[in-house]
């Protein structure tokens, strides 16, 4: 095996393009399991965390660029505000030692169906920037997973930053079962964003991919009262619960069954409606 | 390869480590200094935490090449001399300890959040030992040699 160190990502796109199964490692919560446990034998490991450009983000047009090297605890301090859903998601990630190494960039690249910003990466409307010696292409979060730990990645590729929206009157809600606060991969998650008259609805650890679901977006979108002040109506939220519980294909395995996590989706669509609408008419009224 | 860092203020080096090889078997196997435990491998027990570049991580998930260069500090290098760190005095002093097997990644753990937070909730203690595994006493005492760590301070 060789360990490889670029300090540049041209460097590191260099390497990629001449050993394309060189294994990228950033915060090694994924990749060193593997190798521990005697599951991978890489040719290469290709180091990260000397490539300054992928540990910074930034802000402007509307849109946070998000270098794929930032790690979570950073993401939650920096940009808590800002990525109100991502940095829920990020909070529920292992423990502190994990996301303090972790990252974004690596939670895509294992592209696990459990990870658990996928859902907010779907639901804000992300998109993901893949780049190599060929050039750089942005892709939607909802075209990047292909199947269980699987992504439209080439192996010439790196994952070099993620882009989230955050113009507009918004809210964003995550939420994730599991049986404790801590070191917990998810056995169900969603991710919830109400922006401008639209949502953005999405699932994790509830079928092959982490997963859009459409039909519930465009209900919401349709139903829920964007200019009032009431409550959402009962019926609404179980309309709302049935389509997300509807759009899950579950399996059973060692962390739940698989009707428990459709029935938990449900209830997890209706709490973090309830919440997201809440926030939301709180910044309609913020703005008025 | 050869790696090179900063172990507890010390340059240090070490030859053939093997390139899949994480910074924990580096410091346990090469270096000498076993303060630091193997346990789950996998970063779910918290055991093998150490500073890297002054952050905390679990030795175990970084790969030894990502050390080169790096300043590391392992639970031995937080007494001074022959006095102890307040939190580990604290460990003694309130029983924390049963095995022990646990006892450095807590510590360094406990260490860290002190830094950042001198005077910590209950909650806060919990959220920050969150990542550390132990078997043997319910947390309580351990628990109870955090408060009175940040007490003595």
């Amino acid at each position: 095996m060789e360990f490889v160190r670029p300090d540049s990502l041209q460097e590191a796109l260099a390497t990629k393009a001449e050993r394309p199964g060189a294994v990228p490692i950033a915060g090694g919560t994924d990749v060193m399991v593997e190798l521990n446990y005697d599951h991978r034998r890489p040719e290469a490991l290709l180091d990260l965390t000397r490539i300054a450009e992928l540990a910074t983000w930034s802000a402007s047009g509307g849109y946070v660029r998000l270098g794929a090297g930032v790690p979570y605890t950073r993401l939650i301090d920096e940009l808590g505000d800002t990525l109100p859903g991502l940095a829920m998601a990020s909070r529920t990630v292992g423990s502190p030692q994990i996301r303090n190494r972790g990252t974004v960039g690596g939670n895509l690249g294992a592209a696990s169906p459990a990870g658990d910003t996928h859902p907010v990466l779907l639901a804000v409307g992300a998109e993901i920037e893949l780049a190599s010696a060929r050039g750089v292409r942005r892709i939607p979060a909802t075209d990047f997973y292909t199947g269980v730990k699987r992504s439209v990645l080439e192996p010439d590729e790196l994952i070099t930053a993620v882009l989230l929206p955050v113009a507009g009157t918004a809210a964003e809600q995550f939420s994730k079962i599991g049986t404790r606060n801590a070191m917990v991969i998810a056995v169900c998650s969603l991710g919830l964003v109400l922006r401008d008259g639209r949502a953005g609805v999405a699932i994790g650890s509830a079928a092959p991919t982490p997963r859009r679901v459409s039909g519930a977006e465009e209900f919401l979108a349709a139903e829920l009262p964007w200019d009032d002040d009431a409550p959402l109506p009962d019926s609404l939220k179980r309309r709302f619960a049935e389509l997300v519980a509807a759009a899950t294909e579950p399996i059973d395995d060692v962390r739940g069954t698989a009707d428990y996590r459709t029935h938990a989706l449900g209830v997890l669509a209706r709490r973090t409606l309830t919440w997201a609408w809440d926030d939301y008419r709180g910044s309609v009224r913020a703005c008025a | 390869m050869r790696l090179n860092l900063t172990v507890n203020g010390e340059r240090r080096r070490a030859d053939d480590v093997w390139e899949g090889e994480s910074l924990l078997y580096v410091l346990r196997e090469r270096l000498g200094l076993p303060g630091s435990k193997n346990a789950c491998e996998q970063g779910e027990c918290g055991s093998c935490t150490v500073y890297l570049d002054e952050v905390p991580a679990c030795a175990c998930l970084v790969a030894a090449g990502q050390a080169e260069g790096r300043e590391v500090r392992t639970v031995e290098g937080l007494a001074d001399g022959d006095t102890l760190d307040p939190v580990q005095q604290s460990f003694v002093e309130c029983g924390a300890v049963q095995c022990g097997f646990c006892t450095p990644g807590l510590v360094v753990a406990a260490h860290d959040l002190l830094r950042r937070e001198p005077d910590p909730s209950d909650e806060e203690i919990r959220e920050a030992l969150a990542g550390n595994l132990c078997r043997c006493t319910g947390y309580e005492k351990i628990l109870d040699a955090v408060r009175s760590a940040a007490s003595a301070r």
